[in-house]
């Protein structure tokens, strides 16, 4: 792991990397999307509002995974203080803010037809309201220390402490039997018919491409940045 | 363990009002509790004094007010003490940043917790809340703002070294604190009983860990 310690060898593996996940992630999540909303059968009690799921999920299973992304870096940077960890962790807030906010947004429009209803404060609904309000306070924390030139270990300790939550939205559907229905995807068996299944997997697998894209072309964007900055202090320094 | 006495007396000497005239040095334990008393009166100017309604919204009117007012003394929490160089102090004599933390905690939660738990008498009359409501509210109470205060902490310190801190640590403590609110203010609706042991599990496991990430995110703001 501390060979991608020297930025150098992470970027030139990044610099090819970056496209082509994007490239990747575009088509499979295209193709998954146009296939579910133009081919994929409607289903037997929700009817044609079926085709949001292709992209409500992959975004929750993303928004949760972006949280995920962002404390594990921060164990790695707590523990072995690796420098790209930081910046990792860093570059995994925002897409992961965003999938959470694709997530709430898609799962109101879908419930309205659904559910007769916008909102409601169910346990799911809830903790993921919750998870992009930490998004929202790691970024801010995350800038002001930036900013102030603090130490990088202190966002990744509220990472940490914030990943509590994650468990919590794992099981929320479990604890507060209420609207939202449980999970219809465990690890070895699904309750979906394949024909919703396969276009959800392979979009799910085509936005987890798009986020690794999105992260990398950031890590790349933060390290630009610190070189540049390097760079001037040499410059003054020399003048 | 006498260390501990010494760092306890001091915190409370500092946090609380008495021989250092009124509320303590830090500015004080009266702040928050003024304004936990001004949002609970601000919320029958907000919804009219429709004393039904009022009753049965009151408690969870006062666990917002309790989660806002928990916000308001973290920036003098911690801060004075690092930028002094008392934590540094404390570390050259081995007395672990840990165990300052801790002892904080604790002064803190004694400045705050049962103060506020009696300014939510005058706050449940502005309210009219009933007398079995009221006992639900102050257990729940008892059971939530430790955890408040160990969430108070850790932000604290985790802001301590930041300018912009204070701003930051609502942003920061809201989401952390809202399983607390919704499992305290939970507790008040029919067949919420498990909601205050669900609060005080929540409050257990947030008392554990302050002290291991309020002090590493010390010695963090140390190496900065």
């Amino acid at each position: 792991m501390h060979i991608f310690a020297n930025p150098k060898r992470f970027l030139s593996l990044a610099t090819w990397l970056t496209p082509m996940c994007l490239v990747i992630g575009l088509v499979m999540a295209g193709g998954a999307l146009a296939y579910g909303l133009l081919y994929a059968p409607a289903d037997r009690l929700m009817g044609e509002t079926v085709r949001i799921l292709y992209i409500h999920v992959p975004a929750a299973w993303l928004g949760m995974g972006g949280w995920t992304t962002i404390a594990v870096a921060s164990i790695v940077e707590l523990v072995w203080r690796h420098p790209l960890a930081t910046i990792a962790a860093r570059a995994a807030a925002v897409p992961g803010a965003v999938f959470t906010a694709i997530c709430l947004i898609t799962g109101s429009i879908w419930g309205r037809p659904t559910w007769g209803t916008w909102w409601v404060w169910d346990g799911r609904l809830t903790s993921m309201l919750i998870l992009l309000f930490l998004y929202f306070g790691y970024i801010a924390l995350a800038g002001a220390v930036n900013r102030e030139g603090a130490s990088s270990r202190i966002p990744a300790i509220f990472g940490i402490v914030g990943a509590i939550n994650i468990p919590i939205i794992n099981r929320s559907v479990v604890w507060w039997n209420s609207l939202h229905q449980p999970p219809s995807i465990t690890l070895g068996k699904s309750a979906i018919d394949p024909a919703f299944l396969w276009p959800l997997l392979i979009a799910a697998v085509g936005f987890s491409f798009i986020f690794g894209g999105v992260v990398l072309a950031r890590m790349r964007m933060i390290l630009a940045d610190i070189q540049t900055e390097a760079r001037l202090r040499r410059k003054a320094l020399a003048a | 363990m006498s260390a501990v006495l010494a760092l306890l007396k001091r915190d409370l000497a500092l946090l609380t009002p008495g021989a250092h005239g009124g509320g303590g040095r830090r500015g004080g334990t009266m702040l928050p509790l003024l304004f936990f008393l001004a949002v609970a009166m601000l919320y029958p100017f907000a919804v009219g004094p429709d004393a039904p309604l009022l009753a049965r919204t009151g408690g969870g009117v006062i666990w917002v007010a309790a989660l806002l007012a928990a916000i308001l003394p973290l920036d003098r929490l911690l801060a004075p003490d690092v930028e002094q160089g008392f934590f540094d102090q404390w570390a050259l004599r081995g007395i672990s940043e840990e165990l300052v933390v801790a002892v904080r905690m604790i002064a803190h939660w004694l400045s705050f917790g049962p103060p506020l738990m009696l300014a939510t008498l005058p706050a449940a009359a502005l309210l009219g809340i009933d007398g079995a409501t009221l006992r639900i509210v102050e257990l729940g109470l008892l059971a939530g703002t430790p955890g408040l205060a160990a969430i108070g902490i850790i932000i604290a310190a985790l802001t301590v070294s930041l300018r912009s801190g204070a701003a930051l640590s609502g942003l920061l403590v809201i989401p952390l604190a809202v399983p607390l609110l919704i499992f305290g203010a939970g507790s008040l609706s029919t067949g919420g009983e498990g909601g205050l042991a669900l609060t005080a599990a929540i409050s257990l496991a947030l008392i554990a860990a302050a002290p291991f990430a309020g002090g590493a995110a010390i010695r963090a703001a140390r190496e900065g």
